[in-house]
């Protein structure tokens, strides 16, 4: 016991068991949720607002309070937009566009400015739809901390419920431990995961993860990177690098690049999927960690500035709270305070 | 990039009101306005804004500031100030308990950076001379166990773990009790990231506190945070009454608003910064620093503190006396030239100045220049170089000659110098008023002018 508690002489065996306990971890919480079976859209909603209970939203309360549009109801307004994180520009944007629209429809009900807001939003997402019938590399990369692994971990979960043959890479060799963390993920949803040892050149994981996947005609492979800040310009060289190497491997895999955000960053998320586009191309993003209070409004700045659409987001620990990106739902949570 | 794009924009503003020789209430509230603008840009909490900014303008529209002789400075000075206050002031530390073990937990939502900031802290500890304890509290995370470990192995320093199927009340107290059995003088506890409105997860951080007495509570935050950095501080300090904040990933280019956002809401300080992803990466926290950088108004102090690594230090006051005096001659400039010199390439320094930095981007800096300046003081006499005024006609032919330059530079050099001497002394001023004494070595930018 003593041998244990003092974590640091662990042999393999420990360590494997150790390995063990990580999995029964992950099944643990996934378990304890399994039997709420509440449809998609009303888990979102829930992991949207837990604080929400009681209170309207605040937009329509906001209207209501006022029985004239003036100044300082678009005043009022930005402040939402800006406490959700749309940022001082795209928040600009939208009011300047909202007034235009009033004055040219002539609308003197405050009320029906909601919904020019919610169109003007939903317009600014501009939605389109992507087809992944097609066997995939991808690749996650992202900030330290937004999330990437366990987002993997759900992802491959995911298509795993749709029947694909699914394989990760451990591309993460430089943070402690971080091959242990997707392996545990592996282990629990069923999936292979090629993996070298620490320190070792996140590229060369790469390739084998493309040869394997090739040969074993793998329909998912999702490429897990070690998180980097976007102003880091050699780990940045070294992220293209890993690119490059998938790309020229690929063969008849489709390649395509995931950034993993957290929904509590704030204006710093554009310079974010600014830098990281130019990288790499970035095709999607996965919006994670909006469980909590924040709403992750920068989203709207970054698909309006940079055209990146938000494929995924992520509304809590279990498995099934990685979801489909859904406009309305995120426009209507935008505004729950 | 729409920050820089603001920073210019705010010293623009400024530019505009230092050159008025006489403010409006008009001027002020439009700048303050741009201010505005950068904060929120900067991802300051929108009511933190709004008081901050109330409260500038009560200080700025008074009648001192309107009517002083440099009225755009003095507003720069104000928001300069109340930032930095807004921060909690001057630097603040992490104190050892006169009864070791120190017990230091850590806390915050997921992917903020805590085990991270756990390795750093005890490397930090260890180079005090101290024995800390890692210990592995985070039982959920799958690898974060692991995680520590690997850190620990690094630091080559113990770490404290039960495996994840503890309770981590429990851990944190046998933790304890190992660290005073085991001599360790600190104890880092590495809690799980958790959800400030996850009321299950608070409750246990609550028993924790209470099972083991935490010398220092920190929360840790991540320096890209937006609006929601309220909320969350918040939450951690009503629950815990925390004691302090380290600040992460403040290597990338994030404006850093979350700072001001905490600072404002908890009143606590914040106590480090990571810089970096090298257990070396943490750096005390400087809120004077900090409010530079969310307006995006250069670094003065780390130029002033990589002049005083540079700086002989009883010259550095003889200086500041001097610059206080308006005394500064050409003997000083000279003995400044050289100094500056040692810093480093002159762009470098310059960048550092505020309102310099994106103004000499086109500016085409001939290092041999400052050959020649040595060259002609060289050739002055002790008093010449005191009295820079007696430097007449006859004079400056044979410093030409003596320095092989011709007498345009001499008179090049000796306006530049008059200049200098005027900006040295509004240097001075402003140091007087709120950036207090640190500003040892203030005089570092001689040929700015």
């Amino acid at each position: 016991m003593l041998k244990k508690i003092f974590g640091l002489g662990s042999d393999e065996e420990e360590e494997e068991k150790e390995q063990e306990e990580v999995e029964e971890e992950i099944e643990e919480t996934q378990e304890e949720d399994d039997d709420d079976g509440k449809s998609l859209f009303g888990r979102l909603k829930e992991g949207l607002s837990k604080t929400r209970d009681g209170f309207v939203s605040q937009l329509e309360s906001l209207f209501r309070s006022y029985d004239k549009i003036n100044e300082e109801l678009y005043e009022d307004l930005e402040e939402i937009l800006i406490q959700a994180d749309v940022g001082v520009q795209t928040t600009m944007k939208l009011v300047d566009d909202i007034k235009e629209k009033a004055r040219e429809e002539k609308i003197k009900d405050p009320n029906k400015l909601i919904n020019i807001l919610q169109d003007d939003i939903l317009e600014m997402l501009n939605q389109t739809e992507e087809d992944d019938e097609q066997p995939t590399i991808l690749m996650v990369v992202g900030v330290n901390g937004a999330g990437k692994t366990t987002t993997i971990g759900k992802i491959a979960q995911r298509a795993k419920q749709d029947d694909k043959d699914v394989l990760l890479a451990a591309g993460d060799t430089f943070r402690a431990a971080a091959i242990e963390q997707l392996e545990a993920w592996a282990n629990k949803v069923g999936t292979e995961v090629i993996s070298h040892q620490e320190g070792a050149d996140s590229a060369a994981v790469a390739y084998d993860a493309v040869q394997s996947a090739k040969s074993k005609e793998t329909d998912l492979l999702i490429v897990d990177t070690a998180g980097r800040l976007h102003t880091q310009s050699n780990l940045m060289d070294e992220l293209e690098k890993v690119k490059r190497v998938i790309e020229k491997e690929s063969g008849p895999m489709k390649v395509e690049v995931l950034l993993v955000l957290d929904a509590t960053t704030g204006q710093n998320a554009v310079s974010q999927a600014k830098l990281f586009d130019e990288a790499v191309d970035v095709d999607g993003i996965a919006l994670t960690k909006l469980d909590g209070t924040a709403k992750g409004g920068v989203v709207i700045a970054i698909r309006e500035e940079l055209g990146i659409p938000i494929r995924l987001i992520g509304v809590g620990e279990d498995l099934e709270d990685l979801q489909d990106f859904e406009p309305e739902s995120f426009v209507d949570a935008l505004f729950d305070f | 990039m729409i920050f820089e794009g603001l920073a210019e924009k705010l010293q623009d503003t400024f530019d505009k009101l230092k050159g008025k020789g006489k403010l409006s209430e008009k001027d002020v509230k439009s700048a303050l306005r741009e201010v505005k603008l950068a904060l929120l840009e900067a991802d300051v909490n929108f009511k933190v804004v709004k008081n901050f900014i109330s409260k500038v303008e009560e200080r700025a529209v008074g009648k001192e500031v309107l009517d002083s002789l440099t009225p755009g400075q003095q507003v720069i000075k104000i928001v300069n100030e109340e930032l930095t206050d807004l921060m909690g002031g001057a630097q603040s530390k992490v104190e050892y308990a006169s009864d070791p073990p120190t017990v230091i937990m850590l806390t915050g939502l997921q992917g903020a950076g805590k085990t991270t900031t756990a390795g750093k802290l005890a490397k930090k500890f260890i180079k005090d001379g101290k024995d800390p304890l890692l210990v592995a509290a985070d039982v959920y995370r799958p690898a974060a166990i692991k995680q520590l470990q690997v850190l620990g192995e690094r630091l080559d320093q113990p770490v404290f773990s039960m495996g994840d199927k503890q309770d981590p009340v429990d851990i944190t107290k046998a933790a304890i009790s190992r660290a005073e059995s085991n001599g360790n003088d600190v104890v880092i506890l590495d809690t799980a990231g958790r959800l400030h409105i996850d009321e299950e997860l608070m409750d246990e951080l609550s028993q924790i506190k209470a099972a083991v007495v935490p010398d220092e509570i920190l929360l840790v935050v991540d320096s890209m945070t937006g609006q929601d950095a309220v909320n969350v501080a918040d939450k951690f300090d009503d629950t815990l009454g925390i004691d302090g904040v380290v600040l992460t990933k403040l290597d990338g280019d994030a404006r850093g608003g979350a700072a001001l956002s905490i600072s404002s809401v908890t009143g606590k300080p914040i106590k480090f910064a990571g810089v970096g992803e090298k257990l070396e990466d943490l750096e005390p926290f400087h809120p004077d620093r900090m409010a530079s950088r969310i307006l995006g108004m250069g670094d003065v102090l780390s130029l002033i503190e990589k002049a005083e690594e540079e700086m002989d230090q009883k010259k550095a006051q003889e200086l500041e006396e001097k610059l206080r005096k308006n005394e500064f001659t050409l003997e000083d400039f000279m003995d400044q030239l050289e100094q500056v010199r040692n810093m480093g390439s002159f762009k470098e320094i310059l960048n550092m100045i505020p309102g310099v930095g994106n103004k000499i981007k086109d500016l085409d800096m001939d290092e041999g220049q400052l050959d020649k300046i040595e060259a002609i003081i060289s050739s002055m006499t002790k008093e010449e170089k005191r009295d820079p005024e007696m430097i007449k006609g006859s004079r400056r032919r044979r410093i030409a000659n003596g320095s092989g330059t011709e007498v345009q530079d001499v008179n090049r050099l000796l306006k530049q110098f008059k200049q200098t001497q005027k900006m040295m002394k509004q240097v001075g001023d402003m140091q007087k008023g709120g950036l207090g004494g640190k500003m040892g070595g203030g005089g570092n930018f001689p040929f700015f002018g």
